[in-house]
């Protein structure tokens, strides 16, 4: 099993036709057949494009591009004043998985978006993220497949390229992976560390877990009182955490909108302590990811 | 983007807020020109730069008993001593750091007969994903001790993005405030105006600290800072217009033309990393192994070649930087593109400190490949620790 995505899930491409959008839309085509079923944009509706060997239909919505292609999930690669919109519109077409890769999203226009989604059947990734892949099956956004290998970790993370170290660390050491998830860097996003954490608890092949969270609001806490509280009702995985953003200076924003200790609250420390008290081993290094899960399964 | 207090109350009144009549002044002349416009007798005499607690705070030029970077006058020869003494010194509070800020503006300011000082701000509270008032009776002071000493006495209110301000909403931040009755009126249009101002301009923090209740029972903002989301600007040309460049970094301003994430750090060890999480956790792997970084450099995900050369001209341009440390995940980014911008980079500007590069992603055959063929004397390491160790190495080494 896998969480989010499998290798029966249709992915819609909104912002295809961009540079962004067909590099990463040919890779994930070329990664154990990923099933792009199509395009979206708002003009070149009936246009094709064509990439990696493969041509897919342009729909000029995303409601027709589901109703013609049975889509259940999109992809999006639209520029930051447009993206709230395209989200808004996969929403209104009842996408059930929604990605969004965009970063430097207005974060209001993220708030209009969280309002839309409450009570929606539809679950929104990132944005700012790197996406979703379950290896050897489906790849949604911009994470190297190479590095990826069908194993046993669920990977959860607020960062891009950390997602990767954990990925290539885990393959490294023979672990593999379930599934790798990026929630995105963004102070209001769709998904919480929790929702991720909920699936990888649920799913049997996951057997062990790495989160990875930075400075900047109490999204890491929340998720360590979810785990301490869920084993003691017996549902309880090996994990390892780590935070990033130690030396960072307070009061200014890292790089991610979200990355940013303000009010004395969102430090490092804090969160380290969070976790360390729910039972999660927390790595100090983020080159040891893979190596301090490998020690802590063989106990 | 970070505005100053002038700008950020010429701005609220536009939306209606209650604001007291001022003028900016650059020179001593100005300030006596914008005293004698205000009726008195009280005047505010406001030192005009990006950081909290400038009424505590020292100016290094002056003796320790001088007063601080907000000061009441009686007269507007007194407004204009005082103008003298601050107008170019440097002011140094508990946010700008034991270098201060030199003060190149003030603000001058009609007083008031303050009767209770409160706090109030906006901002994007992330857990609800909506916007919210935090306000509190203990005004005047900083509102992070608070938090820490009483926190029961800070409240929350969070706003529906599809009804905004409601009666509802108002009342609840009157009774939190518990403000008397005429106040309570004057803050459903308070309430609503700052709601409105902030979601307008696209603001990311709202703070207006004090908020007073005069001793006729009204409401004045007395202070207010405003931060914008840099994320927005792009459809904000008039609030683009209120950047002061002088309260910023001029490294920081080179990296902002190339859209690169620069924050200089006092280190000597330069880093230039793709992604905010890695390149974060590049600095603390830096000092895990006893080096100090220099800064925090996202090159972002569909960085060029001319970004990763100006991003490297920006490093080595920093006197501090005694040995740099490219580290590349490739996602988004190609591991080819950036071994050809450092390449570039290196045979522009030259390279007199140890550099060491470790790529790992997508295309990094192809990267490594460029740099080896490239001829330049560059440390390959082949993953995050080994990187961390060589660089602070080399640097040690010196």
């Amino acid at each position: 099993m896998s969480v989010l995505v499998n290798k029966d899930t249709k992915i819609l491409v909104q912002g295809l036709t961009g540079k962004t959008g067909t590099f990463h839309t040919e890779q994930a085509l070329q990664y154990a057949g990923t099933k792009m079923v199509g395009g979206v944009h708002p003009k070149k509706g009936g246009e094709t494009w064509s990439g990696a060997g493969h041509d897919l239909p342009i729909f000029a919505s995303v409601a027709e591009g589901k109703d013609k292609t049975g889509a259940d999930a999109s992809v999006i690669y639209v520029p930051p004043a447009g993206a709230a919109d395209a989200i808004i519109e996969a929403i209104d077409a009842q996408i059930g998985l929604i990605v969004c890769i965009t970063e430097g999203i207005p974060v209001l226009d993220m708030v209009r978006v969280k309002a839309k989604l409450e009570g929606s059947g539809s679950r929104l990734l990132g944005p700012n993220c790197p996406g979703v892949l379950t290896p050897d099956e489906c790849k949604i956004g911009i994470m190297p497949g190479s590095i990826f290998k069908k194993g046993s970790v669920g990977v959860v993370s607020r960062s891009g390229t950390l997602t990767y170290e954990a990925v290539f660390q885990t393959t490294n050491e023979g672990l593999g992976q379930t599934t790798a998830v990026g929630i995105g860097g963004d102070p209001v996003k769709g998904t919480e560390f929790i929702d991720v954490l909920e699936m990888f608890l649920a799913d049997d092949e996951t057997k062990s877990l790495i989160m990875i969270g930075e400075i900047g609001g109490t999204a890491e806490e929340q998720a360590a009182q979810f785990l301490k509280d869920e084993a003691k009702r017996g549902r309880k995985k090996p994990t390892v955490g780590f935070i990033a953003g130690r030396t960072a200076p307070p009061g200014r924003t890292m790089g991610h909108a979200g990355a940013i200790v303000a009010g004395g609250k969102g430090g490092a420390d804090d969160k380290i302590e969070a976790m360390k008290s729910a039972g999660i081993t927390v790595a100090d290094s983020p080159a040891r990811l893979g190596t301090t899960l490998s020690e802590l399964l063989k106990g | 983007m970070n505005i100053h207090e002038h700008q950020a109350k010429a701005l609220l009144v536009r939306f209606g807020a209650p604001v007291a009549q001022g003028h900016p002044a650059f020179t001593v002349d100005e300030a006596r020109k914008a005293a004698e416009q205000l009726p008195g007798p009280l005047w505010v005499v406001k030192s005009q730069i990006h950081a909290g607690g400038r009424g505590k705070g020292k100016f290094k030029e002056l003796g320790p008993d001088a007063k601080g970077g907000v000061r009441l006058a009686k007269s507007v020869d007194e407004v204009v001593a005082h103008a003298k003494e601050m107008l170019g010194n440097t002011l140094v509070t508990h946010q700008t750091g034991p270098d201060g800020k030199q003060v190149n503006r003030l603000y001058i300011e009609d007083g008031a007969d303050i009767s209770r000082e409160l706090y109030l701000s906006l901002l994007v509270n992330r857990e609800s994903g909506q916007v919210s008032f935090v306000v509190s009776t203990e005004g005047g002071m900083d509102i992070e001790s608070v938090a820490d000493e009483t926190p029961e006495k800070i409240h929350t209110i969070d706003i529906d993005p599809l009804t905004g301000v409601t009666d509802d909403d108002a009342n609840a931040i009157a009774d939190a405030l518990e403000l008397g009755e005429q106040a309570r009126v004057d803050m459903l249009d308070l309430a609503r105006s700052l709601y409105e101002a902030f979601t307008a301009k696209d603001m990311s923090m709202l703070e207006i600290n004090p908020l007073i209740v005069m001793d006729n029972g009204r409401l004045r903002v007395l202070d207010a800072k405003l931060s914008f989301d840099g994320n927005a600007l792009f459809r904000h040309e008039d609030v683009r217009e209120l950047r002061d460049m002088s309260e910023e970094d001029d490294k920081e301003i080179e990296a902002s033309k190339y859209d690169l994430a620069y924050i200089a750090l006092d280190g000597n060890i330069g880093c230039m990393v793709n992604g905010a999480g890695l390149a974060m956790a590049t600095m603390d792997i830096i000092k895990l192994y006893g080096g100090e970084p220099a800064n925090f450099l996202d090159v972002g995900g569909g960085a060029s070649k001319e970004k990763v050369t100006a991003a490297f001209k920006i490093i080595t341009a920093d006197k501090n930087v005694q040995g740099i440390l490219v580290n590349i995940f490739g996602g988004i980014m190609r591991c080819d593109v950036i071994a050809e911008g450092v390449v570039a980079a290196v045979k522009e500007v030259g390279l007199k400190v140890p550099l060491v590069v470790r790529l790992e992603g997508t295309n990094v055959d192809k990267g490594k490949k460029i740099l080896n063929e490239s001829g330049l004397d560059i440390t390959s390491a082949d993953d995050l620790d080994d990187a961390a160790k060589k660089i602070t190495d080399a640097v040690k080494k010196g």
